[in-house]
């Protein structure tokens, strides 16, 4: 179901990010004060973007999965925040090659954009360690889904935190896409655009493999338990034991990936 | 109201007994001061690296207490007998704020005089006022986050891990706008103005995340 | 009476509940009449504490029907708090505390009068070691305060798993109008509904109207006490 439509959205995501990039280099103006380096941009920011996005959404399926404790809702939370901790990463990472060419420092206090984000960073890092120091999958979903919410509040208040901390001595493009010259937001716009598209192409493919294995799983927990039930309770236990064990298929338990009547 | 009285006085009878949290966050926070002190090579400090000084530690310091929260409850099917009682869950996150908090209160009654003596430039006295309410707002904020990641953790197999791993960060804002706050105060050459908008911004935090966490703290004692 | 007799105090139907991939209760459907005791027997992981403890209203079923004292799980699992009391391998309460400083805990919880719980104390002969923390005191002795702590809030049912395992034979004694076949409400007198785990069939059976047997989270055995045979309990432990 989540394999629906992956092939022109990924199609889509290559057209949007090669456009965006040819768009950043050969018409976006050189920046007046930063030049050349200043094309960073267009890669930090829409990552930035993109991963709190991220985050948030994360945090409203997590809200479905606790209002409705139907578990695909939270799968759609573990694999928002999944990749969107592996979009912060990205974003950490350019923002501090930009600050290394335009101040020289590879870590600058005084950016709270990076600043925020190394702190939500942290935070998220320890989504993974929570869930899966919890071995119930029930209470391991229902905590998992409490910490997104939580930490979807935190993002917010952080970023205001840190910026009130921040004395404003780097005035920046950042927030203030309205004074961009028009190419330069013609570009910024369409590489959002596509890093949005690539975060949701990726989100996708996660979520058609995941729901592959956790039908494959299920399917295998039928298989399972009509082989017990059979041999437990029917007067031909043995039978259905060889019947499972597979005269068609020479490995009948890796089959049924595809459709398989039980 | 009788319901979080009646679980607020169980976990200070608990501490009575025990002596867990409250001798040993007051304890690491003495010994922070000392390992401070020849950290940095200062006899005295004011301003900015006090304030700082003195919430980091006390930060800390509560993660210790924030970890054994939920202790006597997971350890002795409290959570049952809990649950099996009519008390809202709201009720037992507000007992378990109520028990940290005043924890925390007693903690900084060792704390802050020990900070004035070992390493506190100016004199504390006239910053106290202006410090208590630095001091309310911050310990209200970690009062609620504590109890929501103490709960979280409870029932992970790496509790204390999860605790600092998740408390940290989460506390930066608290921090922040509490060591903001407290800076002027600690001054050398007498106490400033209380700086109003970072006690906005602790009460912000304090209210956003107990909205939350009443929001949510349901679904951490369900089954 | 004849009303209280209409409504079931338990019915349960196609009940199942897993703990991950494992199943632990499979397509339960039993009703048991007000005041009337069950009695659950099974092997070690036959599914009886999951069964108690989705009476308790503790854990969520994940299939079926559970009506518990007229109320829907998990759905109205809040209103069945403090109408029931569970008595099981854990005595649930602080081994920190003394015996009276925790039912006064509990009947702060439940809004009890804390003279009830004195009166409790001196009914199970523990009046007179109430203040010393529960790490003192033998097994038998913290049995005897959890005995207390389960029937304080006077419960219109109670769950008992072994209830008298660690009690001699006059902890037991004392205990047994508390907890026992006999034991009926402060409020009302009426009889309380019972579910008993147990481990020794004969006494169970003796105890009970109704007797359910489980093996490997399935129901092998559903009838009245005096219609079970000795051959079918057998089979629930081979």
């Amino acid at each position: 179901m989540y394999g629906k439509a992956l092939k022109p959205l990924s199609l889509a995501t290559v057209a949007t990010l090669s456009a965006a990039y040819a768009l950043a280099f050969f018409y976006a103006p050189n920046d007046a004060d930063q030049g050349f380096v200043q094309k960073i941009f267009y890669l930090h920011v829409p990552l930035a973007i993109v991963a709190l996005g991220g985050f948030i959404a994360g945090a409203l399926m997590a809200i479905g999965y606790l209002r409705s404790g139907d578990r695909r809702w939270d799968m759609r939370s573990y694999v928002a925040i999944h990749l969107s901790l592996i979009f912060a990463v990205g974003a950490l990472v350019t923002g501090s090659i930009w600050a290394r060419a335009s101040w020289g420092h590879w870590w600058v206090w005084s950016e709270p954009t990076l600043v925020s984000f190394l702190i939500v960073f942290l935070l998220y890092a320890c989504y993974q360690p929570l869930r899966f120091a919890i071995e119930d999958p029930e209470r391991q979903a229902r905590y998992a889904a409490v910490f997104a919410v939580v930490a979807g509040a935190f993002v917010p208040l952080n970023f205001l935190a840190v910026r009130m901390a921040t004395p404003l001595v780097h005035p920046r493009l950042l927030g203030a896409t309205g004074s961009l010259p028009g190419a330069m937001e013609l570009t910024f716009v369409i590489a959002l655009a596509g890093m949005a598209l690539l975060w949701t192409t990726l989100w996708k493919y996660e979520m058609a493999s995941k729901a592959a294995s956790m039908q494959l799983r299920s399917l295998r927990r039928k298989l399972a338990a009509r082989v017990e039930g059979v041999s437990l309770g029917g007067p031909d236990g043995a039978d259905a034991q060889t019947r499972s064990a597979a005269p068609h298929s020479p490995t009948p338990v890796r089959a049924p990936a595809e459709p398989v009547e039980l | 109201m009788s319901a979080v009285s009646t679980l607020v006085r169980k976990d200070l009878l608990l501490e009575l007994r025990k002596r867990e949290s409250v001798p040993a966050m007051a304890l690491f926070s003495l010994s922070a001061f000392v390992l401070f002190h020849f950290g940095i090579n200062r006899s005295s400090v004011d301003g900015d690296l006090a304030a700082g000084l003195l919430w980091v530690t006390l930060l800390l310091a509560s993660l210790l207490g924030v970890g054994r929260l939920f202790v006597a409850e997971r350890d002795e099917e409290g959570f049952d007998a809990i649950r099996l009682a009519p008390v809202d869950a709201s009720a037992l996150l507000a007992a378990k704020s109520l028990s940290l908090l005043a924890f925390l209160a007693i903690v900084e009654v060792v704390a802050i005089p020990g900070f004035a003596i070992l390493l506190l430039g100016p004199a504390l006295l006239p910053a106290l006022p202006g410090l208590l309410a630095v001091l309310a707002l911050a310990d209200i904020g970690i009062a609620v986050v504590g109890t929501l990641a103490s709960a979280l953790a409870v029932q992970t197999r790496a509790r204390e891990l999860i605790v600092a791993l998740m408390g940290l960060p989460l506390l930066v804002p608290v921090a922040l706008g509490a060591a903001r706050a407290s800076a002027p105060l600690l001054q050398a050459g007498g106490p400033g103005a209380l700086p109003g908008r970072w006690l906005g911004l602790l009460g912000l935090y304090d209210l956003v995340f107990a909205l939350v966490a009443y929001a949510v703290f349901d679904y951490l004692l369900d089954d | 009476m004849s009303a209280a007799e209409t409504v079931p105090a338990i019915e349960l139907s196609g009940l199942g509940r897993r703990y991950g991939e494992r199943t632990a209760l499979r397509d339960l459907s039993l009703k048991l009449p007000a005041g009337a005791t069950l009695a659950v027997l099974g092997a070690n992981g036959a599914g009886k504490t999951t069964l108690l403890r989705i009476l308790a209203g503790l854990l969520r079923p994940h299939d079926g029907r559970a009506r518990v004292l007229g109320l829907d799980l998990p759905r109205e699992a809040p209103l069945l708090r403090g109408r029931v009391g569970l008595l099981g391998n854990e005595p649930l309460l602080y081994r920190d505390l003394s015996a009276r400083e925790n039912l006064r805990f509990h009947a702060g919880l439940h809004r009890v009068d804390p003279a009830q719980a004195e009166a409790l104390l001196g009914q199970v002969g523990m009046d007179t070691r109430a203040d010393e923390p529960l790490r003192a005191l033998s097994r038998g002795m913290v049995q005897r305060v959890a005995v207390c702590r389960a029937v304080l809030h006077d419960p219109e049912l109670l769950l008992l798993d072994e209830p008298l395992a660690h009690l001699d034979p006059a902890a037991a004694d004392a205990a047994e109008p508390l907890i026992g076949p006999g034991s009926a409400r402060r409020v009302d007198s009426a009889p309380r509904t019972r579910v008993a785990v147990s481990h020794d069939p004969g006494a169970a059976i003796a105890d009970a109207q109704l007797v359910l047997g489980l093996r490997a989270g399935v129901r092998m055995l559903l009838g009245p006490a005096d219609a079970i045979s000795a051959e079918q309990i057998e089979g629930l432990y081979r």
